[in-house]
């Protein structure tokens, strides 16, 4: 069984490489390459796979993973400049793929026990625009 | 893995019509949807691409390049058109296909995959799925390994 919690954070961020040059960065990221930064409201759905406990009819108590996900997500994410305040992503550009990934290995640890494992992290830029991660190796290089 | 999942959008006409059936069977099995003026939608297309993240870049599709190819092969020929008319696929001259959504979906990623190569030319990104919508309450969903 998958279970579903949704979560929102507000934040900016600017997609670029400070090792390319500004016209490299506008030939990748486009717009999102503004120096100035710009923002989203993000929107944040992360699933479990499990069984419900017998004795509780639940997979994971909601208010408990509701906490989990304030504390792991939308504090440290929400009203913040993810470039200057956020950690990875001084070192890494804060793409939509990024930031599920960043959230999957903040909330790995938190999720997985015997009953049930973090299954999908979604991560909703726009309504327009959204990436799932599963978890498997994520770098390509 | 990741699946960066992108929603288009496009407004157009169609009438559900089977050549191979009669008047009545048409009515009946199509319903409203078989009135001969035609009637239209706004159409919400998902396009679900799937790859490893680029090292160098972050992100595991460039979105520009798959907005280009959507826009050339969806959104443009199909926006503010008459499917039924103006699509070959379910327009006349050959064999037709009733541009259901089911149709229209598997026309879609047709489309999609016969142009791939061209704009990603490398094993990764692959397109994964596409979801189209009529309507904000049906959706209907293609794999890309359907079809040829």
């Amino acid at each position: 069984m998958v279970i579903t919690r949704k979560v929102e954070f507000s934040a900016s961020h600017v997609c670029r490489d400070p090792n390319l040059s500004d016209e490299e960065n506008q030939r990748i990221y486009g717009m999102a390459a503004n120096p100035h930064g710009h923002g989203h409201n993000y929107v944040v759905e992360v699933s479990l796979m499990g069984d419900p406990d017998p004795l509780t009819g639940m997979v994971l108590d909601l208010k408990e993973l509701k906490a989990i996900l304030k504390r792991e997500i939308v504090e440290p994410y929400d009203h913040r400049f993810l470039n200057y305040e956020v950690p990875p992503f001084d070192r890494e550009v804060p793409t939509t793929e990024n930031i599920a990934l960043d959230i999957w290995r903040r909330l790995e640890p938190r999720l997985s026990d015997g009953r049930h494992k973090l299954h999908a992290v979604r991560v909703y830029e726009t309504p327009d625009l959204y990436v799932d991660y599963f978890g498997e190796p994520a770098c390509s290089a | 893995m990741f699946r960066v999942t992108r929603r288009y959008g496009f407004a157009a006409s169609h009438r559900l019509h089977s050549s191979e059936l009669s008047e009545d069977d048409n009515r009946r099995l199509y319903g409203k949807c078989n009135n001969p003026y035609g009637h239209g939608h706004n159409y919400v297309v998902e396009v679900s691409v799937r790859g490893p993240r680029d090292g160098a870049t972050g992100r595991a599709v460039d979105i520009g390049i798959l907005d280009e190819l959507v826009r050339r092969e969806v959104v443009l020929p199909f926006d503010h058109r008459n499917l039924n008319r103006e699509v070959a696929a379910f327009a006349g001259g050959g064999p037709v296909l009733v541009p259901t959504s089911e149709n229209l979906g598997l026309e879609i990623c047709r489309r999609l995959k016969r142009n791939w190569k061209q704009v990603f030319p490398g094993e990764w990104p692959k397109l994964e799925k596409i979801r189209i919508g009529e309507t904000a309450r049906n959706i209907f969903e293609v794999g890309a390994d359907e079809i040829d």
